[in-house]
């Protein structure tokens, strides 16, 4: 599962008549999303299991054809698309309930997706599609080792490191510590938009209206506030570092630091 | 009426500190509410004795449910919580600021079909409701949501406060939970397996804390040299300690320590959100970044736009000097 993000560069902000985030500006491919490609393109190279295909879903408007591009340009044999006027405004439980949707008319072995979205911070969505889908599942995932048909999985916890068995069919959120993610060759983006493209509907996907969109989730959003400013901070830019030490010496030494 | 169930991670014989604080803050929910709080546990080791379970009484819940299920996984949680809320009428589950506690109640709010806020760090009462804030956006803005009928509210770590209610032992109902199929399929092989060796960063008053700007394991060379002239610890972020360059004893944040020092300085760090709660609350806070859009610049007292590489080790100097002289 890929997703479209607004480019870290740019300012995220909520449009106002809306209440939602303002999703505009210039997009891209969740970089953590390049992991779960890449972690894919890995199991199927690596030869441990037989793997038919990869494919990228990602729920979204228009726009987030471009993810789905860049994710093919990775690897990815094809790609589908879940877009809807319905959809929009849906929360984090129907995003999940409406991807697994999507997910179930593939019937794939494995979904892997990444830990977090750059824009949502939420890193819930693979509980919520494994919920639905009936997998077993676990996030924030780091090492895949395929053992016997089943997958090996490592991942930090509350604790320390934890090991854990899982057995496929079964959705795994995988961190950035993962692997190290390709680039794709020029010749891999000009051949991109040639790879199939499915684009789906909510009714194609078997989607129940009455769970989606901002009507059916369950949770709604708003009364949106500032947070009590912290008074802002000293900044040094650093042009002769001599002298940025300096600086930096006195101010710990008007706190006793040193 | 509404009731509360709280999760309550544990691990070897003792209780999560965040948990007990979402025990805390649901029993004073509860009581605006008008119902109760009760606190839910899950395992199955012999460490889930009924006196420890019992405990969270102290802080406010008046009934544990204990589960036997396997330990440290999402998916027998969800079950043993959706059976208990089902059966017990329960509107709200809430959960401390972890891992595990996302997991579970991203998909039990699935499973039940409510409402699911992560990330809270204030839930109040509105006409009987509960109501959870949240920040979004790098903390920029804070949200707020509105649950149409049942609600799972995860707190942001260190969110609530831990509070002795005075209450005494907690009654302890032992529920028979049939795992779904899921749960059956993904079995812990290790768990807390502690990465490189044990460095006490919690008792520091300075800390000098690298990221993956540093580049490579031997750039926490820098920070360790610079750590023993102000003489402080080295702590490090998950990017770091997930890559194996710095032992995970050191990390800051959601799954590391907290810290709250006199002196906070971090080299090549971003200022993740997952890495800020970790160390919010230190007294001050100097961040060294090459880049000026970098998010930790926003919560910093002193921020120097720069490459740690050429920064650092003039510092060091710097700081040797001021020492010796
Ligand atoms: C559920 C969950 C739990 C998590 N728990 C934790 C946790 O406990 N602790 C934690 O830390 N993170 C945690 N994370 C990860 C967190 O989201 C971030 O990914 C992580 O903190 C980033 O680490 P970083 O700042 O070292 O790396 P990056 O975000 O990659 O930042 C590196 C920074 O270094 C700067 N830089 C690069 N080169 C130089 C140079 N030469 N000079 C100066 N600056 C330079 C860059 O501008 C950049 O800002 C968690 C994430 C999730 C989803
Ligand atoms: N709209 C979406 N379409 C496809 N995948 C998504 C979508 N939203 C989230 N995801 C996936 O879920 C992961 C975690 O996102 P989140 O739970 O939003 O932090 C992302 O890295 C994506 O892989």
């Amino acid at each position: 599962m890929v997703k479209e993000v607004p480019d870290a560069a740019v300012e995220k902000r909520i449009d106002p008549s809306t209440g939602r985030m303002d999703r505009s500006g210039e997009k891209n491919l969740n970089p953590f999303d390049t992991h779960a490609i890449e972690a894919a393109m890995q199991i199927k190279e690596g030869g441990a299991v037989p793997v038919e295909e990869v494919v990228a879903v990602t729920m979204g408007p228009d726009s987030a054809v471009r993810a789905l591009h860049k994710a093919v340009s990775l690897g990815a044999d094809r790609s589908v698309h879940l877009s809807d006027e319905s959809l929009a405004g849906s929360d984090v439980a129907a995003t999940g309930y409406a991807l697994a949707k999507t997910l179930e008319r593939e019937s794939p072995d494995l979904v892997l997706l990444g830990q977090q979205s750059d824009d949502g911070e939420c890193y819930t969505i693979g509980a919520v599609v494994a919920e639905h889908l009936k997998m077993p599942s676990l996030t924030q995932v780091i090492q895949i080792d395929v053992d016997d048909g089943k997958l090996r999985c490592e991942r930090q916890a509350e604790y320390g490191y934890d090991t854990v068995a899982v057995e496929l069919p079964a959705v795994i959120s995988v961190g950035d510590a993962i692997n190290e993610p390709r680039y794709p060759s020029l010749k891999a983006i000009m051949g991109a938009k040639k790879k199939p493209l499915d684009a789906l509907g909510a009714s194609d996907a078997g989607i129940d209206a009455a769970r989606v969109g901002a009507d059916g989730s369950m949770v709604a959003c708003g009364d949106f506030t500032d947070p009590p400013q912290k008074e802002a901070g000293q900044i040094i830019e650093d042009e002769d570092t001599a002298e940025t030490v300096e600086k930096v010496v006195a101010w710990l030494e008007e706190r006793k630091l040193i | 009426m509404s009731d509360i169930l709280v999760y309550v991670l544990h691990y070897e014989g003792e209780l999560n500190k965040n948990s007990l604080g979402a025990v805390s803050e649901g029993a004073r929910l509860a009581a605006e509410l008008g119902g109760e709080a009760h606190a839910i546990v899950v395992g199955d080791g012999d460490d889930l004795t009924e006196d420890l379970a019992a405990t969270l009484g102290n802080y406010g819940a008046t009934k544990v449910f204990r589960a036997q299920a396997p330990e440290g996984l999402a998916q027998p949680v969800i079950d043993a919580m959706a059976k208990v809320m089902q059966d017990n009428g329960h509107t709200y589950a809430l959960f401390g600021g972890g891992l595990l506690g996302f997991e579970v109640g991203a998909g039990l709010a699935a499973r039940l079909g409510a409402g699911v806020t992560m990330e809270v760090t204030e839930v109040s009462v509105e006409d009987g409701k509960l109501v959870a804030a949240r920040p979004i956006l790098q903390d920029s803005k804070i949200s707020k949501s509105h649950y149409k009928d049942k609600g799972v509210i995860i707190g942001r770590l260190n969110a609530f406060e831990t509070k002795e209610s005075g209450g005494g032992p907690a009654t302890v109902e032992d529920v028979e939970v049939e795992l779904s199929e899921q749960a059956t399929k993904a079995t812990m092989v290790q768990r807390g397996e502690q990465r490189g060796e044990e460095i006490d960063i919690e008792g520091a008053d300075i800390l000098v804390a690298g990221g993956r700007g540093l580049g490579k394991a031997e750039g926490f060379e820098l920070c360790e040299q610079l750590a023993q002239a102000m003489g402080g610890a080295v702590a490090a972020t998950r990017a770091v300690v997930d890559a194996g360059w710095y032992p995970y004893s050191t990390q800051i944040g959601q799954t590391g320590k907290t810290v709250a020092p006199k002196l906070y300085l971090a080299a090549g760090i971003s200022g993740a959100i997952q890495h800020k709660v970790g160390m919010q609350n230190s007294e001050n806070i100097v961040a060294i970044n090459k880049d000026s859009n970098a998010p930790i610049f926003e919560f910093s007292d002193l921020g120097i736009v720069g490459d740690l590489n050429k920064i650092l080790p003039k510092l060091t100097e710097a700081v040797k000097a001021k020492k010796g002289g």
